[in-house]
């Protein structure tokens, strides 16, 4: 099969590779339709994630046709058309029993901080993910769910991260009937974060971003109020000012950590790889919220140590709510918000390519080329 | 008392005070019916019993579609590496990229330390950077050479709009993009030097052999 693989910080490639075949017989072989790239693809690719292989494929966030069941898979079958969450979990562990599946214990031999996650290094459990024509899925009773028919392809491959990630950040900040919301960071999820603040009842939405086109579509997708801290001497200052000194309710970190806005810091995390992410993003979140308010962390950050500002957030008594999305849990609302009319997740997708393309495709996303917010891979 | 603002009780007969400094019952955001007019959903999800994510904690097992207590094990047809933090092999794990050659020593003996330790992760960065290089030189000897102008997708820098997605745009990313270009050349730079290196130093030893047999003495006769 084709198949994108990792060959090097920024060096990508589509190679001929063994088709997955069932480990577990729980597995099914999923022959992929389409797939996203998502921002925090851009943290593996740019190699800030310990343990990401030479010849390891990416992708999360992909939706498919079952093509291979194992033998005790009894929900889906062979022709089935499902979208699976960038989640791997097995469903009966200590925290899937919690629905904490984010977390699954039993997926991910590689480390106990975080769970398991198609196509993200060996960090996250050394699978393959959905950048190429098929995937291996394992608990196939547990993650994937078929694709409804009303249901357009592109907002369920939408639906399998960037989404309910955003949708789980503005529910992290335990927002209240008109709290001042400030998100940061107008990629995917800062966009649908800013988007779901409002069905959560904000009286404000502001939204942070350096990119105009970004903050373009922040207004009219998400209907935010938006800055671009390019412009401004001081953000943290800024959105003080903005917020009548007292400081937003609740600040989403939708960045994580590639975050640009403070040289050194960026530098030493995302090109010389010393800190697990740079922080700007998630200290301008804790400065700019008021004190006692909520910062919710949904932006991904590496397993390292990050030069946090934790003093103020002590100082400030902010609450610090932070995870991986537990996709699954989101999907029955989420699918009535789409159904209803009331979230189109397809309409940030701006870039649709072939896989054998999608070098450029990552350069492109990565150097944030063509007013490019979201691509997606398109298999055949 | 009536509020001068609407949701605000500024106290009277002072010009306008911030918000922080006195007892503000709520913001002065605009009205919240005037939102909920502008904003298609606003508040759809307003009360917190209904959301997804509360409480977060929701213990039900009956929820996911597992139909074990505990899941089969996924034969284990490697030493499989595994954090030591855990108790034992998870059931199901991942096998897109088993170690090999020194990126691989490395990388196991990174994992017997645990996840608190920073030279865990660090060890594991490194063992990355190592395994670039072995790669590099594995795909010589396959006949499949790394080609960094594609593989880096800088293509797309012509038929993107690399210039016009730049210019004028007041983007701050600016500042260290063309460090971006030096990290894909690095493991080139970092070969070819060796290469150099080397053959200077074979080249020195040559030449200094030579001047040694040239200025032994004749021997006697």
């Amino acid at each position: 099969m084709r198949a994108m693989v990792y060959r090097g910080p920024y060096r990508i490639r589509v190679e001929e590779k063994e088709v997955p075949r069932i480990e577990h017989p729980n597995d099914a072989i999923v022959r992929v339709t389409k797939a996203a790239i998502c921002g925090s693809d851009l943290h593996i690719y740019h190699g800030m994630m310990p343990d990401t292989r030479v010849g390891q494929t990416f992708g999360h966030e992909f939706i498919g046709v079952v093509e291979e069941v194992g033998p005790s898979v009894q929900n889906l079958q062979r022709g089935d058309r499902v979208m699976v969450p960038f989640n791997i979990f097995c469903g009966s562990c200590f925290f899937c029993a919690r629905q904490l599946y984010a977390n699954c214990h039993n997926v991910n031999p590689n480390a106990t901080a975080v769970g398991g996650i198609y196509g993200y290094s060996h960090t996250t459990g050394g699978y393959d993910g959905g950048q190429a024509e098929f995937v291996r899925v394992p608990f196939a009773d547990v993650g994937p769910s078929v694709i409804p028919d009303w249901m357009d392809e592109e907002d369920a491959v939408m639906l399998t991260d960037a989404c309910p990630t955003g949708y789980f950040g503005a529910q992290l900040g335990d927002i209240q009937a008109g709290d001042v919301v400030v998100v940061f960071g107008a990629g995917p999820v800062g966009l649908f974060a800013a988007k779901s603040a409002w069905l959560m009842g904000a009286g404000r939405v502001i939204v942070i971003d350096h990119l105009e086109y970004r903050l373009e579509k922040a207004r009219t997708f998400a209907h935010a109020e938006t800055v671009d801290f390019g412009e401004v001497d001081d953000i943290v200052l800024h959105m003080k000012k903005t917020t009548d000194w007292l400081g937003a309710d609740v600040a989403i970190d939708a960045v994580g950590a590639e975050a640009d806005g403070a040289f050194f810091q960026h530098l030493t995390a995302a090109k010389l790889k010393l800190q697990g992410g740079s922080p700007i993003a998630l200290n301008w979140a804790i400065d700019s919220v008021r004190k006692g308010g909520t910062v919710s962390v949904v932006g991904a950050y590496g397993p390292l140590f990050s030069a946090v500002k934790f003093g103020d957030a002590m100082n400030k008594g902010l609450t610090i709510r932070a995870n991986q999305c537990s996709v699954k849990r989101h999907w029955p609302r989420l699918f009535e918000h789409v159904r209803n009319g009331i979230l189109k997740p397809s309409e940030i997708v701006t870039h649709r390519i072939p896989l054998e393309h999608i070098a450029e495709g990552y350069h492109m996303f990565s150097s944030k080329l063509d007013n490019c917010i979201k691509p997606i891979v398109v298999t055949n | 008392m009536e509020n001068p603002i609407a949701g605000h009780d500024e106290p009277a007969g002072q010009d306008h005070l911030p918000l922080p400094y006195y007892a503000a019952t709520t913001r002065a955001t605009p009205p919240l019916e005037e939102v909920r007019q502008r904003i298609p959903g606003w508040g759809v999800d307003l009360d917190h019993d209904e959301r997804t994510a509360v409480p977060m904690e929701d213990f039900d097992p009956g929820a996911t579609g597992a139909h074990w207590h505990f899941p089969e094990r996924q034969p284990e047809l490697w030493p499989r590496e595994r954090s030591p933090e855990h108790g034992m092999l998870t059931p199901v794990f991942g096998t897109a990229c088993p170690p090999k050659g020194l990126s691989g020593m490395i990388r196991k003996y990174a994992y017997t330390l645990s996840e608190g330790k920073s030279s865990h992760w660090l060890l594991l960065m490194a063992a990355d950077r190592v395994d670039v290089v072995e790669s590099m030189l594995e795909s010589v000897l396959q006949g499949k050479p790394d080609n960094p102008i594609t593989e880096s997708g800088v293509k797309a820098e012509f038929t993107r709009g690399g210039l016009r997605s730049r210019l004028g745009q007041g983007r701050v990313d600016l500042k260290h993009q063309p460090l971006d270009a030096l990290i894909v050349a690095a493991p080139w730079l970092i070969a070819g030097y060796a290469g150099y290196a080397t053959a200077k130093a074979l080249s020195r030893k040559r030449r200094a052999r030579r001047t040694r047999q040239t200025l032994r003495p004749a021997t006697a006769w």
